[in-house]
């Protein structure tokens, strides 16, 4: 067993293929130079000043030893050998392998302007990422954050819980605008402004200006010309799916996956941040047996595809069908977020969006797809259960406080 | 304070109990979580898969009743979670996760559960 990608995904998969009693070798190929850590606690916790950076480790070395993992840190895989079955490595060692597992992740999207390549230009996706972005912060006045989804607005609500100068910058006319509705999209525009985060909406980076090497200024597609000395760009991840088209395996949105997580080398399996999969939590339904084809970039997506085939690997097959569900915490409020609301029509909010208290329930074709919950893990969990079990709900029962939503799980 | 040190080296010791009743002391440090000091220790029992976010309920623990009343309340989101344990919760569970190590817990016990997914 070969698992390509020692991130969450990674990990996980050798985790869990030993808590399933598989007694074969795994070795488990990371390019980056430490221990697999977790990556949300980066521009949360960690970025907040209240975890230390070792405190992000999945695992002691230990761990791996005692558990028959095999952990190469350090390693690029740079092709894939199916007829011979190995992997390739940039140090020209081959690892051979019966099954393959790509968990290779993603990598930041990139500023496409002039002077994205000046000193204090971050992205943040790794652990030492964020080590200089915190370190950076430290001595920086103004910040200008560049894309309003999670990682920008909770890099910027850190880095303005520390005191500084922060503008948030989205192209988009809303704040998160792929993961949430409108009604949290103008909430959390209120919270990040009421906290003194500027935020400019519906406008595009033209040009980030320097001086002697170091940015100095980001020029907006309004004119509007924002001073910064440290700049922040959270503005998406495109999926590691190189070494997969080398391979000659399909490709979509990411390597493309069956409902069992397989790509279509029965040998091959791919999951978390680099796979597309079938979804039946997905719209807008494209598949016949209901849901559609998605990417998922996640912690829960990763833990439990890697359940799903480390189950198929010892002979448990199943699809792939886990309810999806991410957080972002940013101040002091945490978003949870249940099921996948792209494509829905119809909303309900339960609660007052004011009293910072609030879900928002979501529907497709009349059923329910997502809740998305602001200080209401009741709410949450609830969700969790009523997707999982296919539960019907209304709006309109969604919308009435008075209605006990455990009682129709 | 480093980035890269501990936020202290101050130790308490916390003792984790197996379901199969095998016990182990760990010195967790001061400041991290009662889940952390049992994942860095390598204690088995506590899975951790969200990585202390209250998410996900996989580090469940039973506090011994001594400790109880040195705890701080449950907060409503763990609360809510401990309704999702994969082992029944007790009056005496937690989420380690969500149980700061400090001096004042020095000698603390937990016990794992048998599942914790």
């Amino acid at each position: 067993m070969v698992i390509a990608g020692a991130g969450q995904a990674g990990f996980q998969v050798a985790a869990s293929l030993r808590m399933e009693g598989y007694d074969e070798p795994i070795t488990l190929i990371g390019d980056e130079p430490n221990l697999p850590y977790q990556r949300p606690p980066l521009s949360k916790g960690f970025m907040a000043g209240k975890q230390a950076i070792d405190g992000t480790v999945l695992r002691p070395l230990a761990f791996y030893q005692s558990h028959g993992i095999e952990l190469v840190t350090g390693a690029m895989i740079t092709g894939i050998d199916r007829v011979g079955r190995s992997v390739k490595l940039a140090s020209g060692q081959s690892v051979p392998y019966a099954t393959l597992v790509l968990a290779v992740g993603a990598r930041n999207r990139r500023l496409p302007v002039t002077g994205a390549e000046l000193d204090g230009v971050c992205y943040l996706r790794t652990d030492a990422e964020a080590v200089e972005i915190r370190q950076r912060l430290e001595h920086a006045r103004d910040i200008v954050v560049i894309g309003g989804g999670f990682i920008g607005l909770e890099l910027a609500a850190a880095a303005r819980a520390q005191g500084k100068s922060v503008r948030v910058i989205e192209v988009q006319a809303r704040l998160m605008p792929r993961a949430v509705s409108g009604i949290l999209s103008d909430f959390y525009r209120e919270v990040h402004l009421s906290q003194g985060v500027g935020i400019s909406l519906g406008v595009a980076v033209s040009e980030i200006a320097g001086y002697q090497g170091k940015v100095a200024e980001v020029i907006l597609s309004d004119g509007c010309v924002h001073p910064a000395d440290l700049v922040l760009v959270g503005i998406g991840v495109v999926p590691n799916i190189e070494l997969a088209l080398d391979a000659g395996l399909s490709i979509s949105n990411g390597v493309a996956d069956d409902e069992y997580l397989r790509t279509d080398d029965p040998s091959i399996y791919a999951l978390g941040d680099c796979a597309e999969h079938p979804n039946p939590f997905a719209g807008p339904v494209t598949d016949p047996r209901g849901g559609g084809r998605v990417r998922i970039e996640s912690v829960q997506n990763a833990v439990d595809q890697a359940k799903c085939i480390a189950a198929a690997i010892v002979g448990r097959s199943e699809k792939y069908r886990a309810v999806p569900w991410f957080w972002t915490d940013q101040f002091d409020i945490k978003l949870q977020m249940a099921g996948l609301s792209g494509g829905c029509e119809q909303v309900a909010t339960r609660g007052e969006p004011e009293s910072r208290k609030f879900s928002v329930f979501y529907f497709r074709d009349g059923r329910l797809a997502a809740v998305d919950s602001v200080n209401r893990p009741g709410d949450h969990l609830a969700a969790r259960r009523l997707l999982g079990a296919g539960s019907e709900i209304t709006p309109g029962q969604a919308a009435d406080l008075s209605l006990d939503l455990k009682a129709l799980t | 304070m480093s980035l890269f040190a501990k936020k202290s080296k101050d130790t308490a010791t916390v003792t984790y109990i197996s379901f199969a009743g095998d016990s182990r002391q760990v010195a967790a440090t001061i400041g991290d979580s009662v889940m952390e000091g049992a994942i860095q220790n390598g204690v088995d029992g506590i899975v951790a898969e969200c990585g202390g976010a209250c998410q996900c309920a996989t580090c469940h623990v039973y506090v011994d009743e001594a400790f109880l009343g040195l705890l701080k309340p449950i907060q409503e989101d763990e609360d809510e979670m401990l309704n999702t344990t994969a082992s029944p919760r007790q009056s005496n569970s937690r989420l380690s996760c969500q149980i700061p190590v400090t001096k004042e817990l020095e000698g603390l016990i937990v016990r794992t559960p048998e599942k914790q997914q």
